[in-house]
């Protein structure tokens, strides 16, 4: 299990590596920062001058090792924008989109587990139908739309929770619910499949053989086999409850990162969409090794592989 | 053939998914014809009226927007860029990919670990922070909006590809075409392609359920196509700003996105179905 996390470790610092790769290059042919940071009314001499002051007249890889040197340093540069350090602008930031990220992870965990057990277990039923065409359409309903429609209904017209912003946990409600529903969906639907299977093999009929009640079968032997997949699921839904995250925050106006590196990129404040590209980005390698740790708790034969 | 129109007529929500998504292709196709006015044609006088259902005229069956253009006229044109960059989208990171997973699959050793590679990077990357990033960066165009939905899905077509090829590498009759002596490039299009083409076209069409909410997004968050094409996403994000006199302003475009994608998902499901009865994700 060792060598198979470290082997984990060492892609997972190469995707960084890579990741960094890939921002450094898409930053550097946008164009010049230079001409951004100084007047309109600069000479040719003074545009070149700072050229030389910053190192954007050095080879290629010897500015992409400063970079790479400076961002391990924590030193991204300063935010046009909001003449801070672009890493503090960020970092102030975070908790806010953390809270929501969790909010939803936790919504769509309480949705989808109970909705997926249920669908397999009731399959071809009344439930089962009403279930799967819920969480089909939970994946086509555009997130942003969505918080617009509950907006509409609970903000506008029912006057229950507050529309935007972070100021109390009420407001938490809403958006959290926009951004988990599609990965409610998605772990709905997995689950069912994955539930369905498992229930067709032979361990379960042999637990039904036992005597034992149908509630320990379902959750003892065949939710404790679909673990596994949840916890994938999780993995991969991280990315688009990071991303997601952008336009949630948009749309409510939640002070975190995703609406930040928006209007950063609107202003052309690249430093910070820099930040949080990169960090983002890093989370959610991270996010994906911690889950392929869990992975191993969780199931014991591919600990012993 | 025959098989595949009685496999649709038996798939209730199949048919409903085929017939949703040949709605909307013909009326992109059609949008000159079919749409009342212009899609940028202003109509200072009804600036902001309501559908003909919530108490407007006939004039402008689905209203009217803050500059008094007709809703109905650009939810119509609306379906042209959705149904473009979902086709060209796909169409594109659907050639990427499977050419590169085909030749990841194929060859292997290092060809293989360098793809595979990428492929990690990419996937390290949230979907829609890289078609952010790229938009941001390569500028508002409906060029620019397809490549960064191809480079946004190639990955998942690289993968299905070197995994299909890993199995069908071994078989038999490959082995059998490769002594009589075809070359890898002829073995890979002749034989191993057509293979493992159901799984791709399966994948292409829920991966264009995905593309097309991401065009959504982009145009709502203002990094879509340039701002005077009427979109989908566009008319929901200024829609918002008079939630509370005109809703149906974000709500009518928002249902126009979600009946898309439901038909397209449903399209795919059954396609899924039909031709690849072991797969069920």
């Amino acid at each position: 299990m060792l060598k198979y996390l470290s082997k984990r470790l060492v892609q997972s610092l190469i995707a960084i590596l890579g990741i960094t790769v890939i921002v450094f290059i898409v930053l550097n042919i946008t164009g010049d920062p230079v001409t951004l940071m100084l007047p309109e009314t600069a000479s040719f001499e003074e545009i070149e001058a700072m050229r030389q002051k910053l190192g954007f007249n050095d080879p290629i890889l010897v500015q992409y090792g400063r970079f790479l040197l400076n961002a391990v340093r924590g030193d991204f540069g300063l935010s046009y924008n909001y003449n801070q350090p672009a890493l503090d602008v960020v970092l102030e930031r975070v908790p806010a989109t953390v809270t929501l990220t969790l909010a939803a992870l936790g919504v769509s965990l309480l949705i989808g587990i109970p909705a997926g057990i249920i669908s397999a277990v009731k399959r071809n039923t009344l439930t089962d139908t009403v279930i799967r065409s819920l969480a089909l359409l939970g994946q086509c309903v555009p997130a942003f739309w969505l918080g617009i429609m509950m907006m509409l209904l609970f903000a506008v017209r029912l006057h229950w929770l507050p529309t935007s912003g972070f100021e109390t946990w009420g407001s938490l409600v809403m958006p959290a619910f926009t951004l988990g529903l599609f990965t409610a969906a998605t772990i709905t639907r997995m689950l069912r499949s994955n539930m369905i299977e498992i229930m067709g093999r032979e361990y379960i009929d042999v637990a039904k053989a036992k005597g034992l009640g149908a509630f320990v079968i379902i959750m003892k032997h065949a939710f404790k086999n679909a673990m596994s997949s949840i916890m994938t699921i999780i993995g991969m839904q991280a990315a688009s409850l990071l991303g997601g995250a952008v336009i949630t925050e948009t749309v409510f106006a939640w002070p975190g990162i995703g609406r930040l590196l928006v209007q950063s990129i609107n202003k052309s404040d690249f430093m910070v969409v820099e930040v949080i590209v990169l960090l983002i980005a890093t989370a959610f390698v991270i996010i994906n090794f911690i889950v392929d740790i869990l992975y191993c708790v969780i199931n014991p034969r591919i600990r012993l592989q | 053939m025959r098989l595949f129109w009685k496999s649709l007529r038996e798939s209730k929500t199949g048919m409903l998914g085929v017939l949703i998504v040949l709605l909307v292709v013909l009326t992109a196709i059609l949008a000159p014809i079919l749409a009342p006015y212009a899609p940028g044609k202003q109509d200072l006088m009804h600036k902001l009226a309501d559908p003909i259902f919530a108490g407007g005229t006939s004039d402008h069956l689905l209203g009217t927007d803050q500059l008094g253009r007709d809703i109905l006229s650009r939810l119509i044109y609306g379906s042209r860029v959705t149904i473009l960059v979902a086709f060209f989208g796909t169409v594109l990171a659907g050639l990427i990919g499977v050419m590169l997973g085909a030749v990841s699959g194929y060859y292997g050793k290092w060809v293989d670990a360098v793809i595979m590679r990428i492929v990690d990077i990419q996937l390290s990357f949230p979907f829609v922070l890289l078609a952010l990033f790229v938009a941001a960066v390569l500028g508002r165009s409906l060029r620019n909006v397809i490549i960064v939905a191809a480079v946004s899905s190639w990955v998942q077509y690289a993968r299905l590809i070197r995994g299909e090829i890993l199995n069908v590498r071994e078989l038999e009759y490959i082995e059998a075409i490769r002594s009589v002596g075809a070359k890898n490039n002829w073995i890979i299009l002749h034989h191993v392609i057509p293979n493992v083409i159901s799984p791709v076209i399966v994948q292409a069409t829920l991966g264009m359920a995905r593309i097309i909410l991401m065009e959504a997004s982009l145009s709502f968050l203002g990094l879509g196509v340039p701002l005077e094409v009427p979109t989908w996403g566009r008319m929901l994000s200024e829609g918002r700003d008079y939630m509370l006199t005109n809703p149906w302003m974000a709500i009518l475009p928002g249902l126009a996105i979600t009946l898309t994608v439901l038909g397209v998902n449903l399209m795919g499901d059954w396609l899924r179905d039909y031709l690849d009865p072991k797969l069920d994700i």
